[in-house]
């Protein structure tokens, strides 16, 4: 199947006070209609960034997308105007956020934040819209769609606001969806609730979705193929299989062993140091300086993504 | 029905306040007919007659009867009172949704020509309004409105460049909603808390600089009775030896305030959903 989002050597810099950090670096993939994506990486390492610069939503000043192209069904979202952008998002591209608590208006009934949205993008009545609310929230199995469409965000649990969110992202049948840590701000039962929503609607809507994450249980749940961001750049790309079995990063191997297993109550594995700074990158592969298994080439020269097996890449000069 | 009943069990406070202003603004609008004397005639006899049988509130010094001024007068403050909060309220929170959302040079240049009004005590502004346009009522209105807009504006500019940075407001750019509709939709109504405490707060220092105006010419015409100047005209002579003249004027302010404030924070939440069920 041909790519419904394909992003290429995508950079976006922020121009700050401590120099030029650079949040994503090259970064390229695509993504096919109903396949779901994972993006994982630890904090900082440019994943929401990386989001928001799909969306064209990066503050500017100071951020900024220097080199690159999105294309959403062939058309290059970054060379949009303004008004072609603003209707691209929410009906070609849309993506939800991490916090279901703030993302609502507090002073607005959910049915009419939804129906909000289908009236921004399609030319409909406004009873059509409030239609279309009660059968988004019907859709992402909210009970009673029709009495909770004239509620207001605080008479929702997180869950429910969360699936509120997702009724909303998908009212106008996107064809990508972004969910940058859709997950994180709720617990664990509803976690697993929202993920298997999410993985119900992508293959009911043939929506592609690309989900950010730093949790690897969630994407070892859900998601068909994983990208690793490392301090702003690609690291390791792979079916999920290949990765989860035969990790060939050592990052990736760094973060597969710090996960907790039962059965196994030994210490945990961590990764020594931090990311370093964005602004502040060693010149060769930027995990030189954590990495057990690094040689003096690593330390000089950045390694390029290679076929490490098929449909398997990373940037490794030693594996 | 029930619905006011409901009301004035969860809003004692405030339905109380809403009453008050109801029967301010009934009076108003029915001076004619309620008031006992006519509060233009003049009594050389009842000079500061105290209160009694035919005035019921006591005579000023040219033997007008008290309570038939307070009565008339209570058009011409609620007018101003009213008028001067709403225009000065409703421009500045416009003003300030549109400082703090649109931002950057336009921002800049509200802001310091928010502060050079500022720099101004609220009387001398209005002073020089009021003499530039003369004196009459809707001058008046305009001219204590004027000087309102500066701290209004600051306040909800600074509200709204906190709320602008919230997450619903990212979430409604995310699809693909136009700023002026994201500001209108999501920003402004979530303002309306701070600006209605701070519009009734304002609503009685627009009586008093009203008085003000008045007692240096420049506000409503003599001889038509306002509230703040039969206070102001008064207060320094008779507070002694005819305190009538001081206590009922000033009763009469401190009411409509006492109302607008009860109101007004009933109102803030009755309008927020959170604070419903």
């Amino acid at each position: 199947m041909a790519p419904v989002l394909e992003v290429s050597g995508l950079s976006t810099v922020f121009h700050t006070r401590g120099g030029t950090v650079r949040a994503v670096q090259d970064m390229s993939f695509s993504v096919e209609p109903g396949e779901l994506l994972a993006v994982v990486g630890e904090s900082g390492c440019g994943k929401t960034m990386m989001a928001l610069s799909l969306m064209r939503l990066i503050p500017s000043p100071p951020g900024k997308i220097v080199a690159g192209s999105v294309r959403v069904a062939g058309t290059d979202l970054l060379t949009l105007d303004e008004a072609a952008m603003r209707k691209a998002r929410g009906s070609e591209i849309a993506m939800i956020f991490q916090e279901p608590m703030t993302a609502l208006n507090p002073l607005l009934t959910v049915g009419r934040q939804i129906s909000e949205m289908v009236a921004l993008h399609e030319n409909v009545s406004g009873k059509a819209a409030r239609e279309r609310a009660v059968e988004m929230l019907h859709h992402v199995r909210i009970p009673e769609p029709r009495r909770r469409a004239g509620e207001y965000p605080h008479q929702m649990s997180g869950g429910m606001r969360q699936r509120a969110m997702i009724a909303m992202a998908l009212a106008c049948k996107p064809k990508v969806l972004i969910a940058d840590e859709p997950t994180t701000a709720l617990d664990v039962t509803i976690q697993a609730q929202v993920l298997d929503l999410i993985d119900d609607l992508r293959q009911e809507m043939g929506t592609a979705v690309v989900l950010i994450t730093h949790d690897l249980g969630v994407v070892a749940e859900v998601a068909d193929r994983m990208i690793v961001m490392y301090a702003g750049r690609k690291v390791e790309e792979g079916g999920i299989g290949d990765l989860f079995a035969d990790p060939k990063h050592p990052y990736l191997r760094g973060l597969l062993a710090s996960v907790p297993r039962i059965g196994q109550p030994k210490r945990l594995q961590e990764i020594a140091g931090t990311v370093p700074p964005l602004s502040n990158l060693p010149p060769g592969c930027a995990f030189a300086p954590r990495c057990p298994s690094a040689i003096d080439t690593c330390r000089d020269t950045m390694p390029g993504l290679e076929p490490k097996r098929p449909n398997h890449l990373a940037a490794c000069w030693v594996s | 029905m029930s619905e006011l009943i409901y009301l004035a069990r969860r809003y004692p406070l405030g339905v109380a306040g809403g009453l008050i202003l109801v029967v301010f603004v009934f009076v108003a609008i029915f001076a004619n007919a309620i008031a006992p004397l006519d509060p233009l005639t003049t009594n050389p006899k009842a000079s500061l007659a105290p209160p009694g049988n035919t005035y019921l509130l006591g005579a000023d010094m040219m033997g007008r009867d008290v309570l038939s001024r307070l009565i008339h007068g209570a058009r011409i403050s609620l007018a101003v009172a009213l008028g001067a909060t709403l225009i000065g309220s409703g421009l500045g929170a416009l003003l300030g949704l549109a400082s703090g959302y649109v931002g950057g040079w336009f921002d800049l240049v509200v802001q310091r020509l928010a502060e050079i009004m500022q720099s101004l005590p609220l009387l001398v502004m209005a002073l020089v309004i009021t003499a530039s346009l003369g004196p009459s009522l809707t001058n008046t209105i305009i001219a204590i409105a004027i000087p309102l807009i500066p701290n209004v504006a600051r306040v909800i500019r600074a509200n709204v460049l906190s709320l602008r940075e919230l997450n619903y407001v990212e979430a409604a750019r995310a699809i693909g909603m136009r700023n002026s509709r994201i500001a209108l939709l999501h920003v402004m109504p979530n303002t309306l808390a701070p600006l209605i405490v701070l519009a009734t707060a304002q609503l009685g220092s627009t009586i008093l600089t009203e008085a003000s105006l008045s007692f240096l010419g420049l506000g409503v015409p003599e001889p038509y009775p306002s509230w703040g100047r039969m206070l102001s005209e008064s207060a320094a002579e008779y507070m002694r030896s005819a305190p009538w003249l001081v206590i009922f004027p000033g009763v009469a302010i401190s009411l409509v305030v006492f109302g607008a404030n009860l109101f007004g924070d009933a109102l803030r939440d009755y309008l927020d959903p959170r604070m419903g069920d």
